[in-house]
């Protein structure tokens, strides 16, 4: 519902590879474009004030909570939502398997923002401890799996992804 | 939508920004929005205008200078965090950013906006009240500077008038050598300090307390430095027992009740984190020093 008082800017940005040009109120968080406007519902959201973490997406490459943002601040800029992680009909992301094969995901409602924050550090550190692990996961709450799944996979994707033979 | 509706600006210049602010009635700035954007969600602040400075490319930055370190208010915290040459001259900085929220709320938030949001239990004040940094803030007159002792008037109350806005930081630099300490205690990484203390030390060759600045954070409504601690260290070899006083003089600062912890539990904790953050901070000033 837009009221003809209601401001609205168009942006363009690039989502999941794929150019958007949309008009948006400009008080719309950017948790809500992608949910609402382009039908991205993968970006969960939780808490919407930055404390749970679950709409945590990349811009322009670093972890951002999607509630804190305001999609008029992506125009000219790069998101990456969990539904970008990896091709459609492609295999998964070495994460997301790792997720499936350690239990690192039970009601899913987290995983999102767990997968996308996660993918940051394995980018900017590929072979992190499992302190790093814990530490970067900081801001994303899981209630289901006390965490330790969600660490291991993290640790057994890292391992992938930098190639050790003995983890394949 | 959780926001209220506001008009959005997105000034690429300070002047501009600072001319919206003179005309524009009940205007906000927006930093990296990390807390701004949280109580705009809850319809705690109810702005007719929004002025992002997201494009004002001129307030990000770290410029290493002889003798300080010049930072654009917009500077993101995670860059400050890895800015290597930063972390050479003044490895607090980058310790404390680490307490500092989550990643992905430092990749957002900035140094500005966490100082003019002025949380009492937020990190980068306490950083700049123990390194004595330079607020830089510009209205319509021009620029002035103030110490960051006369920053906070009050409890999340900047020293900002409402048509001015804090435009940078200087952080004087301590010699070579100097040690540095940081202790945090919050229920949870990432949370509000319940207390905290950020220490600076600098030994003469004797091997004794040349120069001490002392600071607790998240006890009372703004971040504070203890003097009377700074003057137990001072000229003394760093003992247990000189250190230990140190940390008794920080049990002394005002604390504050609330729903989550009783004042006389912050004292407590600000000696406990007091004593830590000296015992690391001299930890690394023998390590390095001359």
């Amino acid at each position: 519902m837009m009221d003809s008082t209601e401001q609205t800017r168009d942006i363009a940005l690039e989502v999941n590879g794929r150019a958007v040009a949309e008009q948006v109120p400009v008080r719309l968080t950017l948790a809500d474009f992608l949910r609402q406007q382009l039908g991205l519902t993968g970006t969960h959201l939780g808490c919407e004030h930055g404390v749970c973490g679950a709409c945590t997406v990349l811009v322009d490459g670093r972890s951002a909570r999607a509630c804190l943002m305001l999609a008029v601040q992506a125009d000219g800029r790069t998101v990456t939502t969990v539904e970008g992680l990896a091709p459609a009909d492609g295999p998964l992301h070495p994460l997301q398997q790792a997720f499936h094969e350690c239990h690192g995901l039970q009601c899913g409602f987290c995983t999102p923002g767990m997968l996308t924050t996660l993918a940051e550090l394995l980018a900017e550190c590929p072979r992190p401890t499992e302190d790093e692990v814990r530490v970067a996961i900081s801001g994303n709450l899981c209630r289901c799996t006390g965490y330790q799944a969600i660490v291991d996979a993290a640790l057994l994707a890292a391992r992938r992804m930098a190639g050790d033979a003995e983890a394949a | 939508m959780k926001p209220p509706p506001f008009r959005y600006h997105d000034p690429d210049s300070v002047e501009e920004a600072i001319g919206l602010l003179g005309r524009l009635e009940n205007a906000r700035l927006l930093a990296g929005g990390q807390s701004l954007m949280p109580m705009l969600n809850m319809r705690f602040v109810l702005p007719d205008h929004l002025i992002d400075l997201a494009r004002v490319e001129a307030l990000r930055g770290v410029r290493l200078e002889a003798d300080r370190a010049r930072i654009g208010a917009m500077t993101v915290q995670r860059d400050l965090e890895r800015d290597a040459a930063l972390a050479e001259r003044l490895p607090l900085v980058a310790e404390a950013l680490r307490w500092v929220g989550h990643r992905q709320t430092r990749n957002r938030g900035t140094l500005g906006g966490s100082l003019c949001h002025l949380d009492p239990a937020a990190e980068l004040p306490a950083v700049c009240a123990v390194l004595d940094a330079v607020v830089r803030v510009r209205g319509p007159g021009g620029e002035r500077q103030l110490a960051f002792a006369d920053f906070p008037l009050g409890y999340m109350t900047p020293a900002i008038e409402p048509d001015e806005m804090l435009v940078g930081v200087e952080l004087p630099l301590w010699p070579r050598g100097h040690g540095h300490g940081f202790a945090e205690f919050a229920r949870r990484h990432g949370d509000y300090a319940i207390a905290l203390a950020a220490v600076q030390l600098a030994l003469d060759a004797s091997g004794r307390i040349a120069r001490a600045a002392v600071a607790i954070g998240g006890v009372g409504p703004a971040p504070v430095r203890v003097q009377a601690a700074e003057r137990a260290l001072l000229g003394e070899a760093p003992t247990d027992a000189v250190l230990a006083a140190a940390a008794a003089a920080c049990r002394e600062v005002e604390a504050m009740d609330d729903v989550q912890v009783p004042g006389t539990y912050r004292r407590q904790l600000a000696g406990v984190m007091a004593r830590r953050a000296l015992a690391d901070a001299v930890a690394r000033a023998s390590a390095q020093g001359t």
